[in-house]
This record gives structure tokens, C-alpha cells and sequence, in this order.
């Protein structure tokens, strides 16, 4: 036999293509030397990748040694298979070259994952590459699990029932920071989606859409540690509202809030989708602003693993990895996006009617007003985790009180956010990942420069410290 | 009270469930659409009522009985982690509670026996039933999570919490008042205290014991509704829960009936079973 996988030890094994070396082929040879019968070599018994990549070291050993076909078959022909197999390992350490070239491209630690997400479009990479096949195409067999809230998500992955999270980007830097829960080092390798949240508004308030005359509305966000509840207050508060006294903002589940709206509990709220959406489905609400209005590109919910997970398991921590930033790639291409649109909207994934989940990821949605709009990026995914971005939502964290003292900003940015992990997985996978780490961003007209997030905190009017 | 004739109550109780879902019915015809115009592409994006300019109104009577059909006549199948069946969801459940309470009983009656039987103990211990047992479960779950580090471990905590009290209390009161003439005839007969615990206080106290036994499995399947939802993951607490994440209300419904009738069974499981303890005396 030849081929990669033949035994090189086998005198009668071409490993230069042909048996003597002078053909291309065996079956050239074959054809040169028609009156010769070339005896069937047996069958290797390898049959796993451990054992063939095994044999693939032993392969480029012995090439290297022997130099020429001819010079290999008298070789073991003089001395046998197992002479011949120790005698190189007394020059060579072909034990150690096996295991070092098996590390490398499989010994995944841990095959069956699991990881909690909230069903909001925001999970789309996350949920999506389980009905897609893209955890399975990494070796992994992972199992997806709706989860009840922030909270809860929060406490299962801490607790090491989920081996990864969706979270929303401040989560990792918060239970880094022990803001709101015990500190503990966490990461946030990916980002999920960019844009992709709105502020949807009850249908009596149609004709109040200059947030300067919102004084007394009651608005709900996700989580307390949301970009929501920063861009929020960012937004009121460059209208000239203290989000604390003159508004109400209350932290209420996705779900409840067009339930909350319905009711008239809340007069808005800047939630995920598919939850403006479907406040519009229902003819409950309309959609006053996309998020992207405030800032394009903003970073809003995270593929959130620990610290320990990445030192405990390194290699299934690439792998899934991989498989996120494969996902996001594959659902940031717009043509695909009613193919992943109809893969989450399932009742084992969102939970949701597809027409309102195709709206959120195509663009081309009914705003609740009688209009229809198209905005491609309406949500858009892109895995890089810029360091400005943390420095952004840490800025945030302390112009409203959640942190206090000095931060370090650049440090924890580059402690949580993973964008050097992030960068290598791009690029094996083939994809450009940015140079840089940091940039500046523009929230509202006005230019963010994470080299002074001090100095940006001091130039708003309305702030907590 | 005279008895009344059960086939008359039976006609009534049809005929006021008759009239409860007729008028249900009759409301559901005439809410939710508006009367406003818009243009077939903006219509086909938004719900029916949406389209003219109405809020998608309560499901009707019949929608309601469409979705119960459809979960009864597949109850048992599984379709990925967070797809369920409603008789899946139910079993989880049914699970959770029977452990918990299961094991609140191996904890409550003989514990409730020892403080019956000791006015000591009963005074050491009272001061701490009575500060623990007014407290909502739920508000166990934080901490419960937080120590335990198991949200499955803690649900059944948190079913456990809540259902000892009552067996605890009326096993204790069951067995402290149980008459001193039967006790004193068994001293005199010169019983070892495990035979008079046995055959005498026992007997004696069952149906208190079995009352408090009833009234637990009645909280205890309150709770892990309530604490499902709040956790999540499987159980028909989740199964609410994830309907309400899809604003489907027929499917709560449904819900809402099956958690009545289970929890009806439950406690018409345990009224027998106290009335084959009780006694005349």
C-alpha cells in the first residue's frame, strides 16, 4: 500500500511514490515492470487519527534519514521492522515527535459542552451553530440551553454549569470587577452582534419622539450591566436628562417588556430584538430609533467563557472559539441571513414567528408607524472585541456609579476582552482581523478617545462621580 | 348543610363553565382590530391586528382549545434541549416535587415526633419555626444558588424548605396532644417507650400528621412554579415561562389548566390516604 498512511517500517512500502523509487506511482511502476508481481501489502491497522498521525511522524522520520527508497528496503530488509523502528529511536525522538504532532490538531479536552444563552437575536452566532453544524465541524458537541434571565445565566456559568455564556459585554468585565457579584476573572473572547437594539416606545407617545420631553417616562432595559442602560442614559442625558431623577429606568426580562408595554407599565424600553419587533408585531409599540442612530457599530452581547475554562481546557477553548467566529462570519454575509433567520426562530432556539426574526436580520422591517424601512445593518456581527470598547462600557460604569476609585483601563480592557485570541482564530480560519486593538469611536456626534478615559468623563455635564 | 342531589350540582357546574366560555368567546369577537389602512407590504410584516391598526388581542376560546388538543395529543416528545413536551415538562417537575417533599417527610416526622414528645425541645425549637416558616420560599433561591452551586439541587431545596413546616408543626402538635389517659394506660401496661410510640402515639396522631402532610404537597407544588420560572431549564414552571418569552397565551392557558388539575390529583391522593388514618373515637 501507499499513501500517507502506509507503514514505513514495511520494506515493501513505497513512500517515494513508487516501490523503487523512479516512478511517479506505484501503478507506473507496475505497468514498467509488468513481469515482476508485486505482492498485496497488508492493509495498515490504523484506523484512528492517533494511530495514523502516528504513522505520518514515522513517515517524515524515516524519509529523512534513509534519503533514498532503495537505501530504506535494503536497510530494514537487512535488519527488520522492530530493529529498525528502535534503532532510529535511539537517534531520534520519535516518541515525543508522535505526541507533540498529535497535540496539535485534535485532543479537544472536553467534547460535550454547554452553553446558556437568552433567547434574544443577539445569541444568533451562539444559536445558530448548533443547528448549522458549525460546534459539530470543530469537534464539539455542544448543547445549547435557553436560560431564564442575566442573572441567572450569571450565576449558572459561575457555578460551572454552563462551560461558556451569552452575556451582554459588560457582564465579563463586571464579575471581573466583582461589580454586582463575587469578583472572578472573566473573559469575553467574541463579541456576538454590533447594533442591533432599539428603543421602542408605546404607540400614545407618537407624537413625543424629542426625548427633551421625556421627563417622567418610565423605561425598562435588560440588565443593569447592559449597553442598553449606557446608551440610555447617554442618550437622555445629552438631551439634557439625568437619567436618575428625571426618568425611571427599571431592569426587566426581554419578554416582559412588551408585556410591560402593553400594559402601560413602561412607557419604552431600549431592549434586544426580537422584542421591538415583536412589540410592533403585535401592534403594541413602535420603533423610535435603531441604536446604530446613537452609535454604529456599538458592541452589544458577548460569547463570555472564564478564565479557568481557558487555562483548564486550552484546546476545546480554541476550538469553540473557532466555531463562534465561523458562525459570526458566516451570519454577517447578508445573503445568508434568512437562512440563519429560519434556523433560530424554532422553538428549541427563539421561540419565535420567523417573519419577525427575518425583519430584525435582513433590515427590511414594518417601524410600527405604516412605514416599512430598509436598513441592512440593522444588526450586523462582528467578532472583534476592540479594547476601546471595554474602555467605553468602563467609562460608562463609572460616570453612573456601578465602579468607583481609579480603574485601569487599559489593563482590564486587555485582561477581559481577548482580542489577541480573537485575531488568531480570524486568521487561521482566513479572515482579516483589524491591526489594532484600540480605536476611537463616535457615540452621538462625539469622538471617544480611549488613550484619555478620564478625560472623556470629565467632559459630561450629567455624571455620578 | 343538606346534601344536594349530585347530578343537580353537576348540571350547574357545566353550565357555569358553559356560560364562563361563552362570554369569553363573545368578548373575543369584537377586540383587537383597528380600522386603519396600510399598504400589503407593510401588512404582511406585522401580526393580523397590527395590520389595522389594533393590538393582537386574547386568544379565544377555541384557539385556546386548538393548542390544548395539540399538547395533549403529543405530550411525551423531545426535540432538542429546550423543546419539550408538556408531559415531559410535567414529569420533571412532578420529579422535583416528590423529592423534595420526600425528603422534608424522612426529615419532618421524626423530628416533629422528638419535639412532640419533649415540652423541652418544643420550647427550645419554636422560636426558630416560627421565625422560618412565614418565609417565601423563593426568597431561598438567591442563597440557595449562591451555596449550593446547583440550580437543579436548589430547586428541590427550595421545595424541600418550603413543605417541612407544615408536617413539621402538625406532626409536633399531632403527637403533644395525644390523650394522657392513653398514654397513662400504656404506662401502666408497662410499654417501652419505642411500643407506646408505635402503637399508641402513632395511630394517634396519623391524621393530624397526614393533615400536614397535605397541606405541604399543596405549597410545594405552588413553589416549583414559581421557582421554575425563576430558574429555568426544564419543568412546566419553565414551560410558562418560555411560552410567555413568546407572548403566547394559549399555550399558558394550557398551561395553567394542567397545573390545576395535577395539582387537584395531588391532594385528592393525599385525602384519601387521611382518611384511611383517621378514626372516631
Amino acid at each position: 500500500m501507499a499513501g500517507p498512511f502506509a507503514d514505513p517500517f514495511d520494506p515493501k512500502t513505497a513512500l517515494w511514490g513508487c516501490s523503487c523509487g523512479r516512478h511517479a506511482s506505484q501503478a507506473e511502476h507496475d505497468r514498467a515492470l509488468a513481469c515482476e508481481p508485486v505482492a498485496a501489502a497488508p492493509e495498515p491497522n490504523a484506523t484512528d487519527v492517533e494511530a495514523l498521525s502516528a504513522r505520518i511522524v514515522e513517515t517524515a522520520v524515516t524519509k529523512a534519514v534513509f534519503g533514498t527508497e532503495a537505501r530504506r528496503r535494503a536497510f530494514l530488509s537487512l535488519v527488520g521492522k522492530a530493529t529498525a523502528a528502535s534503532a532510529l529511536a535511539t537517534v531520534f525522538p520519535l516518541d515525543a515527535a508522535k505526541e507533540a504532532f498529535a497535540q496539535a490538531p485534535r485532543a479537544v479536552e472536553k467534547r460535550n459542552l454547554k452553553i446558556g444563552f437568552i433567547p434574544i437575536t443577539c445569541a444568533t452566532p451562539i444559536i445558530m451553530a448548533h443547528p448549522m453544524g458549525f460546534y459539530a465541524k470543530h469537534g464539539l458537541n455542544v448543547e445549547v440551553i435557553r436560560t431564564a434571565g442575566w442573572a441567572v445565566i450569571r450565576d449558572r456559568a459561575i457555578n460551572r454549569e454552563y462551560d461558556a455564556a451569552h452575556m451582554l459585554s459588560p457582564m465579563p468585565l463586571a464579575i471581573t470587577l466583582g461589580a454586582g457579584s463575587n469578583p472572578i476573572p472573566w473573559t469575553m473572547p467574541a463579541v456576538e452582534n454590533i447594533n442591533g437594539q432599539a428603543i421602542t416606545l408605546a404607540n400614545k407617545h407618537r407624537d413625543r419622539r424629542d426625548p427633551k420631553g421625556w421627563r417622567g417616562f418610565r423605561f425598562a432595559v435588560p440588565f443593569d450591566f447592559s449597553i442598553h442602560n449606557y446608551l440610555l442614559r447617554y442618550y437622555v442625558a445629552e438631551a439634557g436628562l439625568d437619567p436618575d431623577r428625571d426618568i425611571q429606568i427599571r431592569a426587566v426580562p426581554p419578554p416582559e417588556m412588551v408585556a410591560n408595554l402593553r400594559a402601560d407599565n413602561i412607557d419604552g424600553f431600549l431592549g434586544p430584538d426580537p422584542f421591538n419587533q415583536r412589540a410592533v408585531f403585535d401592534g403594541v409599540g413602535f420603533i423610535h430609533l435603531l441604536t446604530r442612530e446613537l452609535w454604529d457599530g456599538h458592541p452589544c452581547c458577548a460569547f463570555a467563557v472564564s478564565r479557568a475554562f481557558i487555562n483548564d481546557t486550552p484546546n476545546t477553548y480554541h476550538a469553540l472559539l473557532r466555531a463562534i467566529i465561523e458562525a459570526t462570519a458566516y451570519a454577517s454575509n447578508p445573503a445568508n441571513r434568512r437562512e440563519v433567520a429560519a434556523a433560530i426562530s424554532a422553538q428549541n432556539y427563539l421561540n419565535q414567528p420567523v417573519t419577525v426574526v427575518e425583519q430584525v436580520l435582513t433590515g427590511t422591517f414594518a417601524d410600527g408607524l405604516g412605514r416599512v424601512q430598509r436598513v441592512p445593518n440593522r444588526i450586523d456581527f462582528d467578532p472583534f472585541p476592540w479594547h476601546s470598547m471595554a474602555i467605553w462600557i468602563l467609562t460608562q460604569m463609572k460616570r453612573w456609579g456601578q465602579i468607583r476609585g481609579d480603574v485601569n483601563y487599559a489593563q482590564i480592557a486587555e485582561q477581559v476582552f481577548l482580542a489577541t485570541d480573537t485575531a488568531k482564530a480570524m486568521r487561521e480560519l482566513g479572515l482579516r482581523p483589524p491591526e489594532q486593538t484600540t480605536r476611537t469611536h463616535v457615540i452621538m456626534g462625539r469622538t471617544f478617545d480611549p488613550a484619555d478615559p478620564e478625560g472623556y468623563l470629565a467632559s459630561f455635564a450629567i455624571r455620578r462621580t | 348543610m343538606r346534601a344536594a342531589r349530585p347530578l343537580a350540582s353537576l348540571t350547574l357546574s357545566a353550565l357555569l363553565l358553559a356560560l364562563f366560555i361563552g362570554i369569553w368567546q363573545l368578548s373575543s369577537l369584537t377586540s383587537g382590530a383597528g380600522d386603519a389602512v396600510v399598504d400589503p407590504e407593510y401588512a404582511a410584516l406585522v401580526g393580523a391586528a397590527a395590520a389595522s391598526g389594533g393590538q393582537t388581542p386574547f386568544p379565544s376560546p377555541l384557539q385556546v382549545g386548538a393548542r390544548i388538543l395539540e399538547h395533549l395529543t403529543d405530550p411525551f416528545y423531545v426535540r432538542g434541549t429546550n423543546d419539550q413536551g408538556i408531559g415531559v415538562q410535567l414529569a420533571y417537575s412532578l420529579g422535583r416535587v416528590l423529592t423534595g417533599y420526600g425528603i422534608a417527610a424522612l426529615v419532618a416526622i421524626p423530628l416533629g415526633f422528638v419535639i412532640g414528645m419533649s415540652p423541652l425541645l418544643y420550647g427550645a425549637l419554636n422560636p426558630f419555626i416560627q421565625v422560618l416558616r412565614p418565609i417565601s420560599p423563593l426568597a431561598w433561591m438567591p442563597l440557595a444558588l449562591y451555596t449550593i452551586k446547583d440550580s437543579a439541587v436548589s430547586s428541590i431545596f427550595v421545595i424541600f424548605i418550603c413543605s417541612i413546616w407544615p408536617m413539621l408543626i402538625n406532626t409536633a402538635f399531632g403527637v403533644a396532644s395525644v390523650r394522657r389517659e392513653w398514654l397513662n394506660v400504656a404506662r401502666t401496661l408497662e410499654c417501652s417507650t419505642w411500643r407506646t410510640a408505635f402503637r399508641v402515639i402513632l395511630p394517634a396522631a396519623a391524621p393530624t400528621i397526614m393533615t400536614g402532610l397535605r397541606i405541604s404537597i399543596g405549597i410545594a407544588w405552588l413553589v416549583i412554579v414559581a421557582a421554575e420560572m425563576l430558574v429555568g431549564g426544564t419543568g412546566i414552571g419553565y414551560f410558562v415561562w418560555n411560552q410567555w418569552n413568546n407572548l403566547s397565551l394559549a399555550d399558558i392557558l394550557t398551561a395553567i389548566l394542567v397545573i390545576g388539575i395535577v395539582g387537584m390529583v395531588l391532594d385528592q391522593l393525599l385525602a384519601m390516604a387521611t382518611r384511611a388514618v383517621s378514626y372516631q373515637e
